[in-house]
């Protein structure tokens, strides 16, 4: 193996073991409805160790002491939103996947479709200046 | 119109070396608290040499302090533990030491092994009031002010330049508002 394979192959081992560490106790869930609930809420939920993971499929520590904390936040009658409050109020917005639209993510949601826009003028643009003009004889002129 | 793709090229250019400039920070990882400049979660834990003496942050009130979380377990806090000796040292500011997730007994050991640097040491052992923190990974550190706000994170080992350069004035700067 190359050396810089093996150096490569050696870096991205020690980042998943990073991120695995063994759950002691598996959640329990008191029905199927209750189960599905909370996969629906760590999915779509950050983990804030491994941050490209959702707190449903992270092995980190930190994210089986959060989905712990989601549970329980679930049994005592709180709502989505409010178990999506109480983690942004303390690790911040960057927990949601989807972040909610305000003032400082409004050009995260709406900068494609701004673009999208711009794109769609240029092409308009484009095609209407090409439309008056003989297209076979600016063909001709073309060397391919 | 003719130099139209160029300066989309221009523009994608710039945008793409802000990018990479941007990820070269070393911190890059760290998320922004949201707790800066809200008051620190209230908490009441067992000194870690006495567990029979609770510590709660109204006993630490009324003077700045650092708390500096830490476990036998992580690797960054043993590589941290000179500059935070070095700073407590100094003696410009009470640092207390949050023991997370950790053995009793293996805290200890490590505590005699590098030597103690902290005001006092709370054990967090059933990481309850991690959450409340925001902490995610140790060693993380935090600034709070003689009011119980918090001014100031540092996720990740600390440096004597990180020190120099955000913490002492963050400090200063807190003393200075009251």
């Amino acid at each position: 193996m190359k050396p810089w394979l093996l150096a490569l192959v050696l870096v991205l081992a020690t980042a998943t073991a990073w991120c695995q560490t063994s759950d002691p106790t598996p959640l329990r869930f008191h029905d199927a409805a209750e189960e599905t609930r909370f996969r629906g809420l760590v999915t779509e939920l950050r983990c804030v160790m491994c941050q490209n993971q959702s707190l449903a499929d992270s092995n980190a520590q930190i994210a089986h002491d959060l989905r712990r904390e989601v549970l329980t936040l679930m049994r005592q009658g709180n709502s989505d939103a409010q178990i999506r409050d109480y983690l942004v109020a303390r690790y911040g917005e960057f927990v949601l996947y989807k972040p909610r639209v305000e003032g400082k993510t409004w050009l995260l949601w709406f900068g494609p479709a701004l673009l999208l826009l711009a794109g769609g003028f240029v092409v308009a643009r484009v095609v209407r200046r090409h439309a008056g003009n003989d297209v076979s004889a600016t063909d001709d002129a073309q060397e391919w | 119109m003719r130099w139209l793709p160029l300066a989309i090229f221009a523009g994608l250019a710039v945008l793409l070396a802000a990018g990479v400039l941007l990820s070269r920070r070393p911190d890059r990882d760290a998320l922004p608290s949201p707790l800066i400049g809200k008051p620190a979660p209230a908490f009441s834990l067992p000194v870690l040499h006495e567990p029979g003496r609770l510590v709660s942050l109204a006993d630490l009130k009324g003077a700045a302090f650092v708390l500096n979380v830490w476990g036998s377990w992580c690797p960054s806090c043993r590589d941290e533990h000179a500059v935070i000796t070095h700073f407590a040292e100094s003696k410009r500011v009470r640092v207390v030491g949050y023991n997370w997730k950790d053995d009793r007994a293996d805290a200890l050991r490590w505590l005699e092994q590098f030597g103690n640097p902290y005001w006092v040491v709370v054990a967090d052992q059933d990481s309850r009031y991690a959450l409340d923190w925001g902490i995610y990974g140790a060693p993380e550190t935090f600034l709070v002010d003689a009011n119980g706000v918090i001014r100031w994170k540092h996720v990740g080992a600390l440096t004597d330049d990180i020190i120099h350069d955000q913490l002492l004035p963050a400090l200063a700067q807190s003393e200075q508002a009251r």
